[in-house]
Formats: structure tokens, sequence, C-alpha cells
């Protein structure tokens, strides 16, 4: 009966402990939204603005006209898919030569390859500008997209997942007169679905979040910009109209909640790629 | 008529002193619908000959015909030959049906006519109620099945299997060795089968290479083999229990080493070989008698209804008179 | 036809896409911007010459640099210990069999779904001094937040940074220790609770070092993560407040609107290798985990 008694106690104490890092990881969001659901004169009276009532999509509409968020959205959306699609595609191939290709320099080649993996986006961003600016691409897609479109962590990973694929299944292609391409669209592709599908997840949110480059290579043109920087201009109006930033932050920040909810496992699983051991 | 032919074939891995050699000078004829078995024992070099057949490797020397071609530079498609891999290396995400449409797929052949090749080599293999599903939904025994469907629906003139029935378990091994010979009693093509297992190796092969380090010990039929052995490395490869093998001096001449299989190994009071017995193990059918003479082990196999002597016991053996195999004894080649 | 050359052509095509945008767009500025770093420029930066290697010394000792660098090495002591003890802490919390306990593993992993840019633009808001809901509700705790606010006060800027750093990189490390508690192996604590163990003695001798290599990597990402801080700075104080400007990174002072090198290519291009450099440094480290975990990983 004690023993009974005093494993409920712990067992609430860790619930209660466990509601409580909740309430405190989820409070700077949960603030942010309820601001951004008032209208303004009510999101800066605190802490009425905490609670949920008198709700309005108001502010969410404003800040949606003033920052040109539907563009901007648009921009992200667009700008995201094609380096999701470039970066899938290039890693495939890469990857596909890498595992299944013999060619001289193939050791030293895959080496020199993941060494680039240590150059920062922070140290090429310097030139990368002036490139960009010399191919005329300063505010446009194609500077956006085209720098994003190969990765050297995709290939490394999806080179991971054929190398394990079992030897003798290219070898009954091979027979059978299977090309390159064919096997790699008809077999190696389709067993790497759950990685390809981690990798793709990935490389959307990285390019959605993405500040940096955006903030470099695009200068104040609204038509190209993507919504991670048109933030900041909601933030640069009148203080007194703070609440349009929680407006924007909303929009911007809802559809990747709703990809985390939805995609949870292979987003843990490209998060932990490399990181666990097993 | 394909017949495959091997021409002093050599295979090296690796160069300069880290060489190390697979096949050595092997030459070996398999006529047009034979059911040769390649046999030895694991890392004797008998996958890598077949591999060289395929073309899933390049010889370092000698050639390979199949028919009156010389394949040597013949990309494995165009080889008219087809391969069952030991793992099946069936496509997990294809259907039954789409696994074995797919060379015909490759090959550019209509939608319809590849369905319906693909139903009769199923019907051959009795894989029609499985067509729909996927590997991973089959059995072992029906995996296999497809992985041979998949290589008669090509209709190759050449039909390769390496250690095909390794991945089953004993009862299916022996069903499924029964269904192979009759598949080859039924279509045109010339069988040729790498095996360790010198069961599958007797029962089902028209013809044996035994292998052993790369080069090739005897070629023969499974009787033949059995009967006379060419070496004493097939003479102790092949049989269960295996031969005996007495050393030099023990039953003639210094020169030879004597052989005798355990069924020609008589209890004869008085025999010339005295040995105490080790151990006895009754199979039901037959009892084998395990003795030890003067450090040398040997088998004798018994009539369970004959007298059986107790562990313990000194026993006295003759050999059956002709049965005695004699073999060289520092090459090991056949003497007698 | 020699077989074994005959991949050639289409390891060719099948390479050419990665390895040219790679050249492009990562190792052609990489060198690039090593040899502009030679160069010194005057304060217009249209006109410069060469000086050599020299040049990296002078801006490594440079003030600005010296100062970015102190400000970068200062964030990292304040975003890493405390994000590494978090996350073990809510992973161990949400490490038990409990009814609900995945929603409380979704919550925690919540913060990886925001941005550099939402999370900073968060926490600006809720410390906005007067109208921020912190600013608010604890200004009567903290009188310094009432005005002129945490991040314009010289003093708690960099802290300020680093809170909302440390709240942003929450859900990634909790996500990965997740993952790495799941992976030790069940009998081992199974084994060491009937070795007569108590709690806290398996979590020190068998959860510690079984997930000592992740905590490694988990240790090494935070590092660099606060070595290439911009975001944050640009959106939070913009590298102020000024004069002090104690929320200069590295990345804030080669990359920054408002900094003093924005229009000298050669500075920035050297602050650029010299990042490059200390991002390699840890990288080494990083490896030398690498190592270690395989040796006892299997």
């Amino acid at each position: 009966m004690a023993a009974d008694t005093v494993r409920g106690v712990r067992k609430a104490g860790r619930y209660g402990l466990l509601v409580f890092v909740a309430v405190v990881v989820l409070f700077p969001i949960y603030a942010v939204v309820m601001q951004a659901l008032k209208s303004g004169p009510d999101s800066l009276d605190h802490p009425r603005s905490l609670l949920p009532v008198d709700l309005t999509l108001s502010t969410i509409s404003a800040a949606w006209d003033q920052g040109d968020l539907g563009r901007l959205l648009l921009n992200s959306v667009f700008v995201s898919i094609m380096v999701t699609i470039g970066v899938v595609v290039t890693s495939l191939l890469a990857a596909y030569a890498f595992a299944f290709l013999q060619f001289p320099l193939r050791g030293p080649l895959f080496i020199a390859f993941l060494a680039t993996m240590l150059v920062p986006s922070e140290v090429t961003v310097v030139i990368n500008e002036r490139t960009a600016d010399s191919l005329g691409w300063i505010n446009s897609y194609q500077g956006l997209i085209v720098p994003s479109l190969a990765s050297t962590f995709g290939v490394f990973l999806v080179r991971q997942v054929f190398l394990q694929l079992p030897g003798e299944l290219r070898e009954a292609a091979a027979l059978d007169g299977v090309g390159h391409l064919r096997f790699l669209w008809e077999v190696a592709a389709p067993l790497s679905r759950p990685t390809l599908g981690a990798l793709g997840l990935f490389t959307f949110l990285g390019t959605w979040n993405a500040y940096l480059w955006p903030s470099q290579v695009i200068r104040g043109d609204r038509a190209h910009e993507t919504i991670q920087i048109g933030l900041e201009r909601l933030k640069n109006n009148d203080i007194s109209k703070i609440n349009l930033v929680t407006g924007g932050l909303v929009v911007a920040a809802l559809p990747i909640f709703i990809m985390l909810v939805l995609f949870q496992r292979q987003l843990v699983r490209g998060l932990t790629a490399g990181a666990v051991k097993g | 008529m394909a017949q495959v032919r091997l021409e002093h074939i050599t295979k090296r891995f690796g160069d300069g002193s880290e060489a190390v050699t697979a096949v050595d000078d092997v030459t070996l004829q398999i006529e047009h619908h034979e059911f040769m078995i390649l046999l030895g024992p694991s890392g004797c070099g008998k996958s890598t000959l077949l591999r060289m057949v395929a073309g899933l490797e390049d010889p370092t020397a000698g050639d390979v015909f199949i028919g009156d071609r010389r394949v040597n530079d013949v990309e494995p498609k165009q080889r008219d030959i087809a391969m069952v891999f030991q793992s099946y290396a069936l496509y997990p995400h294809k259907t039954v049906a789409a696994n074995i449409e797919f060379p015909l797929k490759v090959r550019g052949v209509g939608k319809a006519e590849r369905a319906a090749e693909a139903l009769r080599a199923a019907e051959v293999l009795g894989l029609e109620p499985q067509m729909k599903r996927k590997p991973g939904q089959l059995s072992g025994g029906q995996r296999q099945r497809v992985a041979l469907a998949r290589a008669i629906v090509r209709n190759p003139a050449v039909f390769l299997m390496d250690e095909p029935l390794s991945n089953l378990d004993a009862k299916l091994r022996g069903d499924t060795r029964a269904e192979l010979v009759d598949l080859h009693r039924r279509i045109d093509s010339t069988f040729l089968y790498v095996t360790h297992d010198q069961v599958e190796a007797m029962t089902m092969g028209s013809r044996v290479a035994v292998l052993s380090d790369g080069r090739l010990q005897q070629v023969g039929t499974p009787q033949e083999v059995y009967d006379r052995p060419a070496t004493a490395f097939v003479a102790q490869f092949i049989g269960t229990p295996p031969m005996n093998m007495l050393p030099p001096g023990m039953l003639g001449s210094d020169a030879v080493q004597v052989g005798i299989r355990p069924e020609h190994l008589r209890l004869t009071p008085g025999g010339e070989l005295h040995a105490i017995v080790k151990q006895v193990e009754h199979l039901g059918h037959e009892v084998l008698l395990f003795a030890d003479a003067n450090g040398t082990r040997l088998i004798s196999r018994l009539d369970p209804s004959s007298f059986v002597p107790e562990v313990g016991d000194p026993v006295a053996f003759d050999a059956e008179p002709g049965r005695l195999h004699r073999f060289d004894a520092t090459s090991g080649e056949r003497v007698s | 036809m020699n077989r074994r050359l005959r991949d050639v052509p289409w390891a060719i095509v099948m390479l050419l896409p990665s390895i040219a945008l790679i050249a492009v767009w990562t190792v052609y500025p990489l060198v690039k911007a090593i040899q502009k770093g030679h160069l010194r420029c005057d304060v217009t930066g249209t006109k410069c010459r060469d000086a050599g290697w020299g040049r990296y010394w002078d801006v490594f000792t440079s003030a600005e640099f010296q100062h970015a660098l102190g400000v970068s090495l200062k964030l990292m002591v304040l975003t890493v210990p405390v994000g590494l003890l978090l996350g073990i802490g809510l992973a161990v919390l949400a490490d038990k069999h409990l009814r609900g306990i995945g929603v409380f593993r979704t919550i925690f992993s919540s913060t990886v779904a925001t941005s550099v840019a939402v999370a900073s633009l968060v926490w600006f808001t809720l410390l906005q001094p007067q109208i921020g809901v912190f600013a608010d509700m604890f200004s009567g705790w903290f009188p310094v937040v009432k005005n002129p606010g945490l991040l314009n006060d010289a003093n708690t800027a960099l802290p300020a940074v680093a809170l909302s750093s440390i709240w942003a990189n929450l859900g990634f490390t909790f996500i990965i220790i997740t993952a790495a508690l799941q992976s030790v192996p069940r009998d081992l604590y199974e084994s060491a609770f009937v070795d007569g163990a108590g709690s806290v003695r398996r979590f020190t001798n068998v959860t510690i070092p079984m997930i000592a290599p992740t905590l490694l990597f988990v240790g090494v990402v935070l590092t660099t993560r606060a070595l290439q801080t911009y975001g944050e700075i640009a959106l939070l104080t913009g590298g102020g407040p000024n004069p002090e400007k104690p929320t200069t990174t590295i990345p804030y002072l080669i990359y920054g609107r408002n900094s003093l090198i924005s229009n000298d290519l050669g500075t920035k291009s050297a602050a650029a290798v010299l990042l490059f450099l200390l991002s390699l440094v840890l990288a080494l480290v990083q490896f030398r985990g690498l190592e270690k975990r395989v040796h006892y990983g299997r």
C-alpha cells in the first residue's frame, strides 16, 4: 500500500514537472499567438492580452496586407520546393556514382567532396554575393535557388543507403540489361524512399528558414523576397504597431508547425542521421 | 544450341604480392542441355567461375565461349543467360508479377505480351496465386520460385544458379531439388549450378565438376565421381560420412594413401586393421561406428541387424576386396 | 573496350551537377576569399593593394575583430553549457513510458520548427520595453526590464540574445538526445538494476557513458551555431546597442548592415577566412569525437 502511494506521488510529481516545463517552453509561442489574435490596443494590454478572449483575425490580416505576406509566402514556397527537388535529384545522381560506378580516383574524390562540408556558408557568402551580382542574380529567384541546389550532406546520406542495398540486386539488374538511370529510377530510388523523404523535408525546412543568404542576395525587392527576411520590414515599421510583427510571425511559422506535426518521424530521422549510432 | 566452354580460365584478385588466385587454369566444357554442378567447399572459386560465365567478373586469362561465340568482351545482357542468386535478388518494392516481367520490360517487350509471358513462367512454378504480392509477403520457398520464374521468363540459353537452395530449410530444400530437376527436363536450357552441398550435386547433376583451391579436381557423372574419385580431395569431399583415409604405410606401400568408404570397411574378426570403438551412432536404417586405430579415425557403416560392438571394445576391420582407392602420398592423385 | 573504364562517362554525367555547383558556390568563394584577404583597402573600399599574408595577422589583431571574437566566444559560453544541460534535463524527464508522453515530446520538440528569424522576432516582441509581454509582466521583479529593455542595455543585450538562441535550439537538442537515450539497450539498465545500482547510479554509470558521443555531437553543433550567429543579431540588436556593440559577433561584423567593414572587401574576406579557420578547429574536434564513437559504438 505504502509503495503504491510513493509511486503515485512520484508519478504525479513527474507529470507536474512535465506540465510546468511544457508551459515554460510554449509560453513565448503562446504569448505571440495570443497577441496576434487580438486587435491592436488589446494586444498591448498585459496580462489581459494573454487570455484567450476577444479573439480576432484583424491583426493577422493587417499584417498580411501591410507586409505583402501572400507574395512572400509564395516566394518561400516556390524557392523551397525548387531547392528541395534540386537537392534530391543532384544527391541521387552523385550518390549513385559514388556507390555503384567504378571510376579512377573515386575514393579521393569522395573525400574531397566530404571535405567541402567543413566550409560554412558564413564564409562563402562574401564572395558568392559578388558572383551573384556579376551574374545579374541579385533580386532574383536564380540567386536564391541555384547556389543551394547541391548538398554534400545529401550525397553522403543517400550514398550510405545505396551502399546498404544488396549488391546482388545491381548484379541481377545488370544481367537483365538494366541501365544505370533505369536502375536508379526503378530500384535504387524507390528503395531509399524513407531517406529521400527525410532529406527532402530537411532541405525544405532549411531553405524555408534560411536567413543569411537571402538577406544578402535580395535587397528590398518584394517580388522575390522570402518570408523570413520580409518579416523584418514589419518590425521596422512604427513601434506602436509591434503587434503586426506577431501577425507576420504566425503566418511565417504556421506552415512549418503543421509540417512538424505531419512529418515528425521523417524530421527526427533527418536530424538524427549521423548523430546517433545504430 | 548452347554449349558453354571454359578454356584455361584464370582469375586473380588484387595485384603484386597481394594477389589471390581464385580460379587457376580451369578448362571445362558443358554440353547443351546438361545439368552441370560446380561443387566445392567455400572459397574454392566455384562462384567466381560462375560469375565469369555471367560476365559479372572478367577472367584474368583464358576464354569463355557460349555457343560458338567468345563472350569475354560481351556485356552480360547480351550473353543469353539468366542467373538465380543465393539471396534471390528480388526487387522488394515490386510485386511478384512486376518482378517476373521486369527483364522483359527492360528489353522493350509490350505490356500485354509481358503479362502473358510472366503468367506462363508463373504457371510453370505454381506461382499464379502470389502474382499480386510483394516479396516480403512470401515464404522463402516462394521467393526462390519467383527468382526462378524471373530467370525462365527470358528463355535463356544458359541458366546460372549460385547456391539457390542454401537459404531454405532442409525439408523445402529436398522438395525444391526435385522441382529443379523437373524444370530442367521441361525447358531447353543448359544449367550451370554452384553448390557446396554434395547431396545437391549427387541428386541433381548430370555431371559434377569438383573444385578445390581454384583448381578443377575432377569432372564426371555423380556415380563416377563417387566410385572413382580422381584425387584424395574428391574422395574425402564426396560421401557422407567421408571416406576413411589411411596414412601411407598403414595398408600397402609408403608412397600411397589408401582410402576406404565406410560401407566397404567391414567388421571382421582377425581383420587387418585393429582399433578401439570410440562412438556408436544408431541412425535407424544404419549404424555408424567410429573407431580409433593408432591415432587414425575409422568410420564403418553397419547393418543395424548385424552384431554391433560397444564403446571401448577392441575390434578388427577388413576392407572389401577391390574397393580400395590408392592416391599418391604427395600429389594426392589417384594411383589405381 | 576496357571494362574497367566503361563507367567513366556515366560517372562524369552523374557527378557533374553536384561537383559544378559545389565548385562554383563553395570551393571558388573559399579560394577567392583567401586571395582577397590579402587586400588592404581605403575607407571607401575602392582603392586596394596587396598586403600579403601579413594582412591576416593585422585583421586578426585589429580592435574590431578582437572585439567580435570576444563576443562570439562569450555567446558560446552563455549558450552551449546551458543549452546542453536543458536538453539533457528535458530528454531525461520525457524518457518514461507515461500516458500522454507523446504530447510532451511534441511540445519539447516544437521549437525546432522556428527559424532563426521567427525565434528572434518572437523574443524581440516579448522583450520590448513598455509594450512587450515580458517587460510588462516581469518588470516588477527585474526593474532593468522596464527601461531601456534587455536588448537595449549593453549589459543585458548579449544574455538576451543567448536566451533566444537557447530557446530556439532546445527542440533540436531535445530530439537528438531523446533518440540517443532510446538507443541505449534496455538490458544494460536491467543488468545495472540487478547489480543493485540506484537510479542516480544508473544515470551516471550507464546513461551518460552511452550517450556521451551524442552529447559531444550536440555540443559541437551548438558551438558551431553560436560561432555562426548572424540572424539573431541582425533582428534583435543590430549588433548594438552602440557604442559598446556588445552583440557584434564575427558573422555580424562581416555581413551586418551597420558594420564598420561592410564596404571593405579585403577585410571582410580576411575575417571570413579567419571564421573558417575557427570552424575548422571545431570540425576537427568533431571528427575526433566521431572516431571515438566508432571505437566504442560497435
